[in-house]
């Protein structure tokens, strides 16, 4: 943790985005983190990404829930909107948050404790939902604000700072999306900013639930010897396996790919996500055959990272419940309420 | 890229630009850290440790360290470094401290050696301020009935009070410097074959102004009207010269000419016209002393250049210029002139201050001393001897005008070379600058240095009132700061020797100071070429002559960690980001050697305690 706040100069040289603002302008309050937490690197990844899509920061709304990592909202656009919920409810105000307003992008950042342990019914309804948010978990397999008890998402074997060995089987959220038939699935490791802020731009323009499980090491309890999502370990044994990069509507694509090599899925906003495969037998598009790859690589102890699945068909929360396309605080009053007697009347069909 | 070797003194030395610009390597940040303290006498002696002069320095230096202070890079303007000298000498006797205690001093038994130096310049009383406590006895002769050279001279009171020469003079003097006033040496023969001395050192100066040979120049009845700038300000600086005429006209656009018509108005001038070849941009003047001019309404002509003096009815009635037209390219350089008319200029005097040189009329040519083809000594650069050994320049006589603390550093590295000289150990090899860094964290989220940033402007110096300041010659216009602004300014200072220090064996590549740089200099990236290493940094640097750090592989990924020195703030969070303090602050000091360093003293006395 630092006690010194970033001063305000800039670097002469800063680049600006079609807004006229620069990273700096993203940035949110002092963090409070430990120094060298992985959830800091994941904060500047969302700087980075919200940066570079120009999107305004009033646009965004932040949510978490309770955690280390659900402190993180506050450390990015400052000038953004946000609601920490109670411990593992963040899912519940973001779903009606999301039907109340479907023009904000929703950032929800949470923790394998908040999502995967006191959170889990929440975060498989939002996924059931469809809801359109990206959902950020920062994973470091332990519980840090308790010191360092094992958390759900700790691997078999996996040794704590004290010396025990985990002995029960993890609680994989990539494979719990997966079969919960989560439509965007990606891994990523906050290490990896080049694989990471691409993937938060693909997230937060994809339409519906978008789930980036991110290894992000505790450095304090969990990046030891014998830990199994230590910086070290992480960077040792993962692997990428569909690299992802997000092309807006109007910008041509300049990276150039082999033939064959790279595939495209085109966004509801004419964006594009151009995948390029590193491994030529895997599919992103197949859901039966990702789950096969996943079990098969989670034997063998790596951490497979990438847009492992993309589903862009199956219709999200708005179409199937038939929100407001207009944001309901911008619903003149008159036609909100339905007015005394109004209200008489839909009660009246209750009794 | 080669990791970076920053053992080599030199690398964080250049980290320090104020210092590294400074030609005498005054350590700038440590005495800025000190005022900020309140402890100025410390200050005092950190700055007379290289400077020798701060109380004069903090007037009237041209400042090499402020183009070059970091601040200026990320806010318009660069800390007050050489104001912010003055205070410390301002106020270095405060507290009941009497600084000549603290000072060096000559030790009572001598080592045989004498030294004979020409000039009672700075660069000669700095020989003396190095060597006399080495125990040499050194004499200055000097011309004049005053010592300091250009500093008393050809530098007006109303800058430079005399009261601050003659004391800081006299720290030197006072270690019992054998100074012969009104001694001019008209032969450097007699002086060499007098035996008396094991080395010369000559600090003349270059005090032949350059005249302007143009029609009417000598006319018998402009002759005394037209002035050589520094002649004439030294006539008024001994009181030779007491009046000047109405409308005065000043050729020449340099540091010379601001003193030549600021005097001018002190002695009576009511229209003085400085006029100037070129447009503005191409000024020699410092841009502070142009301010300061015309804020005493002198009036700055540009692209007039003098034709010929007028004499009309028996006495100068002014000069006739043409007026000239600039074509610029795009770098600012001037591409094409061309003269587009006449102008006349009334007036009753007119001072040329278009330069100055050296003269030495009174070296001998078969002494063994080689000149140039501007007949200036040959003198090598590092050692500062001539061609023949014993006999060493410095200061504006060695390599024409420069300033006052380029004559400092001079006499530093004449002083070093005099003194192996005298030990008969070859001047070529000179002792070298070391290095020190020690660590500055205190504990959990604490720093031995003041690391925020303090979003201050720089302070204005107040002046005496417009009115207030011509009643007489020697009124001084700068009021120096005052404590709060002092205080203001100080905190103003970046810290740039409090060093970012980088061990790529604890690296765990979190990122967490990569992000958390307020200025975006650090970068881990895969190793390459340099120019191709610096497309892929995080923010693009900017300057290219600025070398960036290169660490050794991490031990993760093989990547490198670099950092563009040339903008980092020296706030400290990446130190206090960094979860395995792989990087850390650490002040550096960067040991600059003088004469005494490298030689122990050839004979020590020995006092033993007795029972």
């Amino acid at each position: 943790m630092s006690f010194i706040a970033k001063p305000r100069i800039d670097h002469p040289g800063l680049p600006k985005n079609a807004l006229g603002l620069t990273r700096r302008d993203y940035e949110g309050s002092m963090s409070t983190l430990c120094a060298g937490c992985g959830h800091d690197s994941v904060t500047a990844a969302i700087v980075e990404a919200v940066w570079g899509l120009a999107i305004r920061p009033e646009q965004v709304a932040k949510l978490s829930g309770i955690g280390c990592s659900s402190k993180t909202t506050a450390y990015f656009v400052g000038g953004g909107h946000g609601f920490n919920a109670v411990h593992g409810r963040m899912p519940s105000i973001a779903t009606g948050a999301i039907a109340a307003n479907r023009d904000l992008y929703y950032i929800g950042v949470s923790g394998d404790g908040d999502t995967l342990s006191i959170g889990f019914g929440q975060f498989a309804h939002a996924i059931r939902r469809n809801i359109d948010m990206l959902y950020i978990i920062e994973n470091n397999g332990v519980y840090g604000l308790t010191k360092g008890q094992f958390s759900a998402s700790a691997d078999i074997g996996s040794q704590a700072k004290r010396g025990e060995v985990n002995l029960q089987p993890p609680v994989d959220p990539v494979l719990t999306a997966l079969t919960l038939g989560c439509t965007f699935v990606a891994r990523s490791f906050s290490g990896d900013k080049q694989q990471l802020v691409p993937l938060i731009q693909a997230g937060l323009q994809h339409r519906g639930f978008a789930l980036i499980d991110v290894l992000s090491p505790c450095v304090t309890f969990n990046d030891h010897e014998g830990s199994t999502k230590s910086w070290r370990y992480v960077r040792e044994n993962y692997e990428e396996v569909v690299h992802a990069d997000y092309v807006a509507a109007a910008r041509e694509i300049t990276v150039d790919y082999a033939a064959g090599e790279a595939t495209e899925v085109r966004l509801h906003d004419g964006g594009r996500i151009v995948l390029r495969k590193l491994d030529a037998s895997y599919d992103p598009t197949h859901r039966g055959r990702a789950l096969n790859y996943l079990r098969e690589k989670l034997r063998q102890g790596e951490h497979v990272t990438g847009l492992i699945y993309i589903d862009q068909k199956s219709p999200e929360f708005h179409e199937v419940n038939n929100t407001s396309d207009m944001p309901i605080n911008r619903i003149p009053y008159e036609r909100l309420t339905p007015g005394a007697k109004g209200l008489a009347k839909i009660l009246s069909r209750y009794r | 890229m080669q990791a970076t070797d920053t053992g080599d003194p030199s690398w964080f030395h250049r980290v320090v630009d104020c210092q590294w610009a400074c030609p005498a390597h005054t350590d700038v940040p440590e005495y800025i850290r000190l005022i900020a303290q309140g402890r100025f006498a410390d200050a005092y002696l950190v700055n007379r440790a290289s400077n020798v002069f701060p109380g004069i320095l903090g007037r009237v230096c041209d400042r090499p360290c402020e183009p070059a202070c970091r601040r200026g890079r990320v806010e318009a303007k660069p800390v007050a470094i050489c104001r912010l000298k003055r205070v410390a000498a301002d106020r270095r006797d405060e507290h009941q401290s009497d600084i000549r205690e603290r000072l060096p001093r000559a030790p009572a038994v001598k080592n045989g050696k004498r030294i004979a130096c020409i000039g009672a310049g700075p660069a000669s009383l700095t020989v003396a301020n190095d060597l006399m406590p080495l125990g040499y006895e050194v004499t200055v002769f000097e011309k004049w009935g005053a010592p300091g050279g250009l500093m008393r001279t050809n530098i007006p009171g109303f800058r430079l009070p005399a009261r601050v020469l003659d004391e800081e003079i006299g720290y030197i003097l006072d270690m019992g410097v054998d100074l012969r006033l009104n001694t001019p040496i008209s032969s450097l023969r007699a002086l060499l074959d007098s035996g008396e001395y094991h080395a010369v050192f000559v600090g003349s100066g270059a005090p032949k102004g350059k005249d302007l040979d143009l029609p009417d120049r000598h006319a018998p009845a402009a002759v005394g009207h037209i002035h050589i700038g520094i002649d004439w300000l030294e006539a008024v600086a001994f009181g030779h010269t007491h009046s000047v005429g109405r409308r005065v006209l000043i050729i020449g656009v340099g540091n010379t000419a601001m003193d030549c018509c600021r005097t001018a108005l002190r002695l009576g001038a009511a229209e003085v016209k400085v006029m100037a070849r070129k447009p503005r941009g191409f000024f020699k003047a410092s841009d502070w002393e142009l301010e300061d001019a015309e804020e005493e309404n002198v009036e700055i002509v540009v692209n007039h250049a003098p034709q010929r003096f007028v004499v009309r009815d028996g006495r100068l009635a002014g000069m006739i210029f043409e007026r000239m037209e600039y074509e610029l390219d795009d770098s600012g350089r001037i591409r094409a002139q061309r003269a587009v008319g006449e102008a006349f200029f009334p007036c009753e005097d007119v001072i040329l201050a278009i330069g100055q040189e050296n003269a030495f009329p009174w070296i001998e040519d078969d002494l063994g001393l080689e000149f140039d083809a501007w007949h200036r000594p040959k003198v090598d650069p590092d050692t500062f001897q001539s061609t023949r050994p014993g006999v060493f320049f410095g200061g504006d006589a060695a390599f024409g005008p420069k300033n006052i603390i380029w004559a400092v550093e001079h006499g530093h590295q004449a002083a070093i070379s005099i003194h192996r000289y005298c030990h008969g150990l070859p001047v070529e090899e000179r002792p070298q600058p070391t290095l020190k860094l020690e660590s500055r964290k205190m504990g959990l989220h604490e720093w031995a240095y003041k690391n925020d940033y303090a979003p201050f402007e720089r302070r204005l110096m107040p002046h005496v009132g417009l009115k207030e300041r011509f009643k007489k010659l020697d009124i001084e216009v700068e009021l120096g700061f005052t404590a709060e602004q002092a205080a203001a300014e100080a905190a103003r200072c970046l810290n740039c020797d409090v060093q970012t220090v980088f061990d790529a064996r604890l690296c765990i590549e979190c990122d967490a100071c990569v992000d958390i740089c307020p200025v975006d200099c650090l970068t881990m990236v895969a190793n390459g070429s340099e120019s191709e290493v610096r497309t892929r940094l995080k923010a693009p640097a900017l300057e290219p002559t600025q070398p960036l750090f290169v660490s050794a592989p991490l031990k993760h990924t093989g990547r490198v960690m670099v950092k563009d020195e040339n903008l980092c703030v020296h706030c400290g969070l990446c130190a206090e980001r960094c979860p395995t303090a792989a990087w850390d602050m650490q002040k550096s000091t960067i040991g600059i050697a003088y004469a005494g360093d490298g030689i122990p003293p050839c004979s020590t006395l020995q006092t033993r305690k007795r029972a």
